[in-house]
């Protein structure tokens, strides 16, 4: 009777322990094929930066106060790091208020669509090169740190980039309110501006590594050392019209609160009020992580060459650490400059981005191309590029015309609007 | 299956937004939903692997040339609440000119033999599509771009202080 029971239970045991080996084998195939792997690490990252705008909102606030010389908020959780938990409740619980005159399928409809393509673009980020699980054979296809790995990288992150300025305009029209309209028109054409010097400078990344797909733009500063090095004003450039497509300061005409309220979100609340916070803190992260791709070099860290050779697990951990940590630095970039530096008006935004950035930018393709045609080495566009950011500093002191202040150059009406 | 499954869906979305473009009165709806059909027109390209394609369709017909019919539509139609009225004679025209153009695009349809089983398995290099750009097709692409600039030098025209 015991006998047989205690053969019973070994049995069981066997069994159990089989269909555990069973379930680990299961998870280390799907982990080791691409295609399941990178739904799990599209998972991984879509939670990754949903955490990391809750805490970007916090470390904003905790920058301004920082700045401003306050404590910032302090009292939930020690030094406040349970305020994103309570904003998100707050936010949740608030009422969900729909003006009676707006139109409704549009208000509701552009929240979601400026937060969804806010999201879409991570997926062509390298976050972390290629390694391999210590069960894969030697023989074995690498796995890839990247959602998707497809040949126009680059191009789809412009693209998806492209559709986010409907968000905002939409939901400024929307709301027909004379605020938020023009929010929303300062919106479109500040975004369709700045679009233009952008390409410019990705252009002369695309024509300097020969490719689209940022894995490979990384390898290439791998081979060369970082992009920045040859082209420090694309760089400066890009920064800078990543500030204006994200609607940061000093380009926040489209809200700023000073003269229209809130500009496009005035009349939002609650829930949709925050699909437009995430938005933009998703779009600062998805387009810092760009620019580190492109110009930062990715995850390298000069020195480090065993980095970037290791194939094993750690090694991708750590390089994905690195990139995250440079997304930090620029993060905070963002937002020092929010808390010193006041905005733009309308014309000098306009100016700054058709008179300055795009002849310099379109500059700087023309050079990276002769360049490329030439077979210089490509130092000489570090000289370019320093040529021209003196000579773009050199004509507006010698233009002598006031940068800020009424414009002199103005007629009357023209310099009152 | 996969595949065919987001044909019909992506192909779905293109057909009820392009109705919504027509039937909407309300002339922003109708532009939004103009932004359904090319995005999904711009899915389907990614579903046939024409990657290059469908990211042109997107940053150029969505993200710029529809963008700046919204901007002239917002700018132009003053209240969500105006509605878009057509006279009796743009509706006879707008009539006439779809049948037209229904019937060369199903004249087109049924009359050429369309190869099946050619899918292409891998996108086209966008080098290959430069390449071509640049050599074989070189003057549509530049008459092309003159005809912008002409566009480009009438806007600003137009758009000129007065003297």
């Amino acid at each position: 009777m015991g006998g047989i029971q205690v053969g019973n239970l070994c049995h069981n045991v066997g069994s159990a322990a089989r269909t555990m080996m069973d379930t680990m084998d299961a998870i280390r195939n799907i982990l080791a094929d691409q295609f399941w792997f990178s739904i799990v690490l599209g998972l991984v990252v879509f939670g990754g930066i949903q955490g990391a705008v809750a805490y970007a909102i916090l470390l904003e606030r905790k920058i301004s106060a920082w700045t401003q010389d306050r404590y910032g908020p302090n009292r939930v959780g020690p030094y406040g790091i349970l305020q994103p938990i309570a904003d998100g409740l707050k936010f949740f619980l608030k009422e969900d208020i729909i003006p009676a005159n707006v139109d409704k399928a549009l208000f509701i409809f552009a929240p979601w669509m400026i937060f969804v393509v806010a999201l879409v673009g991570f997926a062509v980020i390298p976050w972390g090169g290629s390694f391999k699980w210590g069960w894969m054979e030697a023989t074995a296809k690498p796995m890839v740190v990247q959602v998707a790995s497809v040949d126009i990288g680059l191009l789809y992150i412009v693209a998806v980039s492209s559709l986010s300025v409907y968000g905002v305009v939409l939901g400024g029209w929307a709301s027909n309110n004379k605020y938020s309209f023009y929010g929303a028109i300062r919106a479109a054409a500040q975004m369709l501006s700045y679009e233009v010097p952008m390409g410019m400078c990705l252009m002369a990344a695309i024509l300097m590594t020969g490719s689209l797909r940022l894995e490979e733009m990384v390898d290439w500063q791998a081979r060369h050392g970082w992009a920045v090095m040859y082209h420090p004003i694309a760089a400066l450039v890009l920064f800078i019209t990543a500030l204006a497509e994200a609607n940061r300061m000093p380009f926040d005409l489209a809200e700023s609160e000073q003269e229209l309220i809130g500009g496009y979100h005035t009349e939002y609340s609650a829930l949709k009020l925050a699909l437009f916070f995430l938005a933009e803190y998703s779009h600062m992260i998805t387009s810092s992580a760009m620019m580190i791709c492109i110009f930062f070099g990715g995850y390298l860290v000069p020195g480090w060459e065993w980095l970037n050779t290791t194939p094993t697990f750690g090694a991708a951990l750590v390089r994905v650490a690195v990139f995250a940590f440079k997304i930090f630095l620029f993060i905070c970039l963002y937002m020092l400059i929010r808390w010193t530096i006041p905005r733009f008006r309308f014309d000098q935004l306009m100016r700054l981005a058709w008179k300055g950035l795009v002849p310099m930018t379109m500059t700087l393709v023309a050079a990276q191309g002769l360049v490329l045609y030439m077979g210089w080495s490509q130092w000489t566009t570090t000289a370019v590029n320093i040529g021209v950011f003196l000579f773009g500093g050199f004509v507006s002191v010698a233009g002598g015309k006031a940068v800020t202040g009424r414009q002199l150059s103005l007629r009357r009406a023209e310099a009152m609007g | 299956m996969l595949e065919a499954l987001a044909f019909y869906i992506f192909a779905a979305v293109t057909l009820v937004s392009a109705i919504g473009v027509v039937a909407s009165r309300n002339i922003v709806r109708s532009a939004v939903c103009l932004l359904g059909t090319l995005g999904g027109v711009a899915c389907l390209y990614f579903l046939l692997n024409a990657n290059l394609l469908a990211a042109i369709q997107l940053i150029v017909y969505a993200g710029g040339t529809l963008i700046l019919i919204v901007f002239g539509v917002m700018l132009t139609s003053k209240s969500p609440w105006v509605v878009f009225d057509p006279t009796r004679g743009q509706v006879v025209g707008a009539v006439i000119v779809s049948i037209l153009l229904a019937t060369g695009l199903c004249m087109l349809l049924v009359g050429n033999e369309w190869p099946a089983g050619t899918a292409m398995t891998a996108s086209p290099h966008v080098k290959d599509v430069g390449t071509m750009l640049l050599t074989d097709y070189l003057v549509p692409f530049e008459a092309a771009s003159v005809l912008l600039l002409v566009v480009m030098i009438g806007a600003a025209y137009l758009a000129r202080p007065e003297k």
